[in-house]
């Protein structure tokens, strides 16, 4: 029987992590395959609902990355990021939306092993949890 | 209740005010929003326990502002509703003649926004016990049995938007939900429309909701939909310090920032 | 003549397993908090003990909130459908008030008017009503104003009337009633001498619903429409509780493999129910929003079905956030000059 596999949903900014990625490929840095990454200009672009909107089309585990603080190419866009996230984690934990399917770093465009890094271990971590079912199940729930 | 008709009247006579949004007898015992017009009809204006309504609502329907100069009877959640709507520029300062009301029911004068924040200031804005104990026994749960309270919950959501309507806050003339292209909130009743239909209008009401609780009034199926932005507003508080409907300056929590914000869950 | 029988209140726990060893699945009001709702039920002991009226309707039975009508995928250039089978459960509603019963026959009207719609029809067929008549009555309840009563028979298959005993009073009243009995003759005894309207609740008459159709005729243009509608905040719970409200919106949930056509609940209360896609919205304001849905169900579904629109169960002004309370505004219309 074919090993689970998790599907991760990667919201990368341009500048930061996007790059960084790219640095991890041409350093010939080997890391799991599992990933799609999905390249915004900045982390502050990311709606929270962006990541709903992944578990809903079968993601089962989400990475948002981008500039750490004081390096955004946009002066403070990962500031608002950082703010938004940490009500929308807060507010997934309280509806009991396991929040350990979501991961957060900061990425930046020299970061080449670490994002090879953060990938390997979200993937590991989302690989014991298993596939997530429950949230695609719900646009079932209630239909006749 | 006999100085807030005296009140009610002088503003109406002296044309000060053209409606006076207030509440009066309703249906089955409840209180209802009325809209005195007249002098004489100030007879009908009352104050009691069952005032609940947040009535500020109606300052920002065109229907209501056709009718003229308003002026409203506010109680502390009215108060720090006009605070967080002038905040957010939908009010100005003079716009409405606010009858502020004590928690023991007696008239307080507030003439400008100045005013009306030092008297929120010097009231208690926490929640009550009986609020605590009902946010902490959902945060006392294990995920999963979260997961099934919010779920069980909003199984019986029908989308009706009664939280909507009679949020004060939510004034967008297009709601997120009325996008279509793409339909980013799924419209239909089913599980997932409902959960993110709440999860969107808890972040959209982060840092702006002032617990007046109308929400969860309002729902004809009983959600608790109040515990949601209650949570929020708590994690707003601890985290960045700032508290709806205190001050009629923009100090929203989203559209801000500090570089040393603080958080452990960012790699 | 619907004929009389006695249904002793100990029967009903076998008459329920007999029920659902014909395979049907009984739905009655169960208590949950505050909320009394129809659900699923396998013995009389989970029916909610003491109430006048569900917070939300039964119509969710024949009409439900989310209805799948067909799904599709897309294969190449073209467009595989798979309708839906339609094979519903056979239903027994279980205490449905008269009201509840008659607005069935309102749902009807609508969905076989020009077109027989049948996911409504599939599940109509296969329901079941065992109707409970009403001993107490609220000041919400006005069923006697729109040509109802809080013992009659229409819509049920079964009426039951609880006497002074605790025992009920059983009419069949339709060929599906009959059915039921069949089911478990035993348990049908011969008809009490109670008289059924000792015990039926007194519902006042309000106002002449035909007075106020008639009236509703020349309406259109008066201002009342806009002192009743100001403290409406527009959401839709009037519609959604409502047992008769039928308006309704096509959603397309799909990705690029394909999708599902679902059919959910609108409301009329909306303010974008009307935009058209040029911008321009017929009815923009809530006063002719209101105005829409008093009309149409005390103007236009009288004139096109000869049917009264609403059957006075009084959900709406109970669930309304605003207390915009219904009758009072009808009674208003009334005697207006």
């Amino acid at each position: 029987m074919a090993e689970f596999e998790p599907k991760i949903i990667a919201f990368v900014c341009n500048w930061c992590t996007y790059a960084g990625a790219d640095l991890t490929g041409t350093s010939r840095i080997k890391y799991a395959t599992n990933v799609r990454m999905i390249r915004l200009p900045c982390t502050g672009r990311i709606d929270f609902m962006l990541l709903l909107k992944a578990f809903a089309q079968g993601a089962d585990g989400v990475i948002v990355s981008g500039c750490h603080p004081g390096d955004c190419h946009y002066t403070a866009g990962n500031y608002h990021a950082r703010r938004r996230w940490i009500l929308f984690r807060s507010l997934l934990d309280f509806v009991g939306f396991d929040t350990r399917r979501v991961h957060f770093a900061w990425v930046s465009a020299a970061e080449g092993a670490k994002w090879a890094q953060v990938v390997n271990s979200v993937v590991n971590e989302v690989r014991e949890l298993g596939p997530f079912e429950d949230y695609q199940k719900l646009a079932r729930v209630g239909v006749e | 209740m006999d100085a807030l008709r005296k009140k009610a009247r002088e503003l109406l006579e002296s044309g000060d005010s053209e409606v006076i949004i207030g509440y009066g007898e309703g249906s089955g015992n409840r209180a209802r929003a009325i809209f005195v017009q007249k002098p004489e009809e100030t007879e009908r204006l009352i104050l009691d326990d069952r005032c609940e309504q947040n009535l500020a609502v109606y300052l920002l329907k065109r229907e209501v502002k056709s009718l003229g100069k308003p002026a409203i009877v506010a109680r502390l959640p009215v108060l720090r509703t006009i605070l967080q709507l002038a905040a957010e520029n939908q009010l100005s300062d003079g716009d409405v003649a606010v009858i502020g009301i004590s928690p023991d029911g007696e008239l307080v004068d507030l003439p400008d926004f100045k005013a009306i924040e030092e008297y929120v200031d010097s009231l208690p804005l926490e929640l009550s016990p009986e609020e605590q104990e009902q946010l902490e026994k959902i945060k006392n749960m294990s995920i999963e049995d979260r997961w099934r309270f919010w779920t069980d919950e909003f199984s019986r959501c029908l989308k009706c938007y009664a939280c909507r309507a009679s949020c004060p806050f939510c004034y967008c003339s297009t709601c997120v939900v009325e996008r279509n292209i793409p339909q980013w909130i799924p419209v239909a009743p089913h599980g997932q429309g409902n959960l993110e239909w709440h999860v969107v209008r808890a972040m959209h009401l982060a840092g702006r909701c002032v617990n007046c609780g109308d929400c969860a009034r309002a729902c004809p199926v009983d959600i608790p939909l109040n515990l949601l932005t209650q949570k929020l507003d708590e994690e707003v508080f601890s985290n960045f310090g700032l508290k709806a409907g205190t001050t009629s300056e923009l100090n929203y929590a989203l559209s801000t920032f500090k570089p040393d914000d603080q958080e452990n869950f960012i790699r | 003549m619907a004929e009389k029988k006695l249904l002793k209140k100990e029967s009903l726990g076998q008459l329920f397993e007999k029920l659902k060893s014909d395979g049907r699945r009984i739905l009655a009001p169960r208590k949950k908090e505050n909320q009394i709702a129809f659900e699923e039920v396998s013995s009389p002991e989970e029916i909610a003990k003491e109430y006048i009226q569900t917070t939300t309707s039964a119509k969710f039975t024949v009409f439900p909130p989310c209805e799948e009508l067909l799904r599709y995928r897309f294969e190449d250039k073209e467009v595989q459908i798979e309708d839906r089978k339609l094979d519903p459960p056979p239903t027994v509603i279980f205490g449905l008030r008269p009201c509840d019963a008659a607005g069935f026959s309102v749902l009807d009207a609508v969905f076989s008017w020009d077109y027989q719609d049948a996911f409504f029809q599939s599940r109509l067929e296969k329901t079941s009503v065992i109707g409970m008549s009403c001993n107490e009555a609220d000041e919400y309840c006005f069923c006697t104003s729109v040509g109802g009563g809080p013992g009659n028979t229409k819509g049920s298959d079964i009426l039951l009337t609880r006497l002074g005993s605790g025992d009920y009073l059983a009419e069949i009243i339709t060929d599906k009633g009959e059915e039921i009995v069949s089911l478990a003759p035993d348990l049908f005894g011969p008809a009490p001498s109670d008289q059924k309207d000792e015990f039926l609740a007194e519902v006042p008459v309000r106002f002449e619903h035909k007075e106020l159709t008639t009236k509703l005729g020349a309406f259109f243009d008066n201002d009342l429409w806009v002192e009743q509608s100001l403290r409406c905040v527009g959401c839709g719970a009037c519609a959604f509780v409502c047992p008769v409200c039928v308006c309704f919106d096509i959603q397309d949930e799909a990705d690029k493999n394909g999708g599902t056509r679902l059919r959910c609940w609108d409301s009329c209360g909306f303010s974008l129910f009307t935009l058209h896609t040029s911008g321009h919205n017929p009815r923009e304001v809530q006063s002719q929003r209101w105005r829409q849905r008093v009309m149409h169900k005390f103007s236009y579904l009288p004139d096109r079905f000869e049917i009264v629109g609403c059957v006075g169960c009084g959900r709406c002004a109970r669930s309304c956030p605003a207390d915009m309370n219904l009758v009072e505004h009808l009674k208003e219309i009334v005697e207006t000059k």
